[in-house]
């Protein structure tokens, strides 16, 4: 079996930070593996230890920037990355759901993966949709948000459990070839080794452009556009204690002790 | 014209108060474009649903009676049949965990935009203008698409419809492909119980991410020691298997409404916030002076937990 996982470099946003335009300023961001594709990552590499998968291939759309988070992938056990850029996707703002599943699509035509696991979301722009319309897309079968998979997967079938709302978990029969978006939770993300670390370095990693995947430039176009970017107005009227703690310690400690709290 | 579907969510029997607050979302789209609102209401006792979503603003519901519980090939086979017969300019679906299992696919199927949790809505008439947060709540975004798309909304955002309507209500019978019926739902389970109920306790001490370390816990349960309090968390200690799920706040946790809700280290994300807005009072504990945490808070200490909270609890 062979799993491919979409992996995201997400950026993040120091506290404090000043937008310029449409986006936060470049000074202020950073940038980490997306939180939810750890697991997806991880649950891959179990299925490979377990010797179920054969091999673990990663996805991500991305520029050069991002390859040192596809490297952590790589030194966590994926075995090797496919990388998709182009000069021509420089300047999209927001890459959306549909931009996405073109290119991603392209990627599952040559690889033909057998299960392909993606996070629930992404932690910066958390749009949770690319999984579902990727399955969609290629005609594979889905399962979003994911909290549990069985390992069992010989007779083509995934038996998962997905999260919903409320402490409610639905159990879930899911025919392969098929998309599972994971929620975080699902396993315990395994640090990379120094042993691994070295290894990711010598894995290979395909870099792929829309000539390479065959897709037109118009597929890239998308239909959404950010037009705005602010932070929200602070909705807070809470009664901020300041000072040393011991002081506001103090503070907090009258209010409990009049609320009846320990009395 | 059909200016605006929206499509209804029940979960074993009942709808989901989202369903309600999707007319809202939708009648005012619907009033924007001068046309009318469609709901649609997908397996399960459909009729008594339809009663029940015949509130103001609602022109038409379809009720589709096929099968019990939700299942992402039916509700996208028959949304998108709906749309094909409808040619509504908006489809509008909550955006919940089963939301998000079929608007993706319908959105792709029809080859239509999608914008997901959306927190505001407008519209030119041609222009959808929606808004979302993205970095967890620390930016708002407008995000605008031509056309016609499929967007969802975040539950809590628009106030429920009220009101009794005079919807016509209709049957809508969907050709069903059971070739595309490659997903099948075989139970559920109530997960969480245990030895304690968060939901019965006076006084919750919530700790977040911000208390690093697993070892470091030993603070938080020192602290509800001293104050007789009951130790809740966010999402990520139980992620991390440092407190089992029946401690989880949240869209996915527990609803908890205590006296006093203590948020150590918690920063609010809209899925923990969800799940404990309705204490009566909340104490944030945070370096953070712009964590969303503050929004809801009572009262707030800006500060490091591991300062405050052993000064806390030489208190008592």
């Amino acid at each position: 079996m062979k799993i491919l996982v979409m992996v995201k470099e997400v950026a993040t946003v120091d506290d404090e930070f000043e937008i310029e335009g449409t986006a936060i300023a470049e000074r202020y961001l950073g940038a980490d593996l997306n939180e939810w594709d750890d697991y997806a990552i991880e649950e891959a590499v179990q299925l490979a230890d377990e010797e179920i998968a054969d091999e673990v291939v990663t996805v991500t759309i991305g520029p050069e920037d991002c390859e040192q988070t596809i490297r952590q992938a790589l030194a966590k056990g994926a075995d090797r990355a496919v990388r998709i850029w182009d000069d021509a996707l420089d300047d999209i703002d927001l890459l959306d759901v549909g931009v996405k599943t073109a290119l991603l699509r392209a990627v599952v035509a040559e690889e033909e993966p057998d299960l392909i696991l993606s996070g629930v979301q992404a932690g910066d722009d958390s749009f949770g949709a690319t999984g579902v319309s990727l399955a969609e897309s290629i005609g594979y079968e889905w399962g979003a948000v994911v909290n549990h998979l069985d390992h069992d997967l010989d007779d083509g079938i995934a038996s998962v459990r997905r999260e919903l709302e409320g402490g409610v978990e639905e159990l879930t029969d899911i025919e392969l070839p098929a998309v599972l978006t994971i929620q975080t939770g699902l396993n315990e993300p395994r640090y990379a080794s120094l042993r691994g670390i070295r290894q990711a370095q010598r894995k290979t990693l395909d870099v792929r452009g829309l000539d390479d995947l065959g897709i037109d430039e118009d597929a890239i176009a998308g239909d959404l556009a950010v037009r705005a970017m602010y932070e929200p107005e602070s909705e807070s009227d809470a009664t901020v204690w300041e000072g040393r703690s011991e002081e506001t310690a103090s503070a907090l400690g009258e209010l409990l002790r009049d609320s009846g709290v320990a009395q | 014209m059909t200016a605006v579907l929206a499509v209804a969510e029940h979960r074993r029997g009942e709808l989901r108060d989202v369903s309600y607050e999707l007319i809202v979302a939708g009648r005012q789209l619907a009033d924007a474009l001068g046309g009318e609102l469609h709901l649609a209401i997908i397996s399960g006792t459909v009729d008594k649903f339809a009663e029940k979503l015949t509130r103001e603003g609602v022109d038409t519901i379809h009720t589709v009676d096929e099968g019990e519980e939700f299942n992402h090939n039916v509700y996208s086979q028959t949304v998108t049949q709906l749309y094909d017969e409808l040619a509504p300019q908006y489809v509008l679906v909550p955006n919940s965990v089963n939301g998000l299992d079929y608007a993706p696919a319908i959105a792709n199927r029809l080859g239509l935009p999608i914008v997901t949790d959306a927190i505001g809505l407008d519209t030119d008439g041609k222009t959808l203008t929606a808004t979302r947060e993205m970095y967890g709540g620390k930016v708002e975004t407008t995000i605008e698409t031509a056309g016609n798309a499929v967007v969802t909304i975040r539950s809590g955002e628009w106030p429920a419809a009220e009101g009794t309507g005079d919807a016509t209500i209709e049957a809508f019978e969907p050709a069903i492909d059971e070739n595309q019926q490659g997903s099948t739902v075989a139970g559920f389970e109530e997960v969480g119980n245990g030895d304690v109920d968060i939901s019965d306790a006076d006084v919750l001490v919530s700790v977040g991410r911000g208390i690093e370390e697993e070892e470091n816990l030993d603070l938080i349960h020192d602290l509800a020691d001293a104050l007789g309090a009951t130790v809740s968390s966010s999402r990520p200690i139980v992620d991390n298997g440092w407190l089992p799920k029946n401690r989880q706040v949240g869209q996915s946790g527990k609803v908890v409404t205590p006296d006093i809700y203590i948020a150590i280290g918690i920063s609010g994300a809209v899925q923990h916030v969800a799940g404990m807005k309705g204490s009566e009072t909340i104490v944030a504990i945070n370096t953070d002076p712009n964590a969303p945490i503050m929004d809801i808070a009572d009262y707030a200490i800006v500060d490091d937990l591991f300062d405050v909270v052993p000064a806390l609890i030489e208190e008592f």
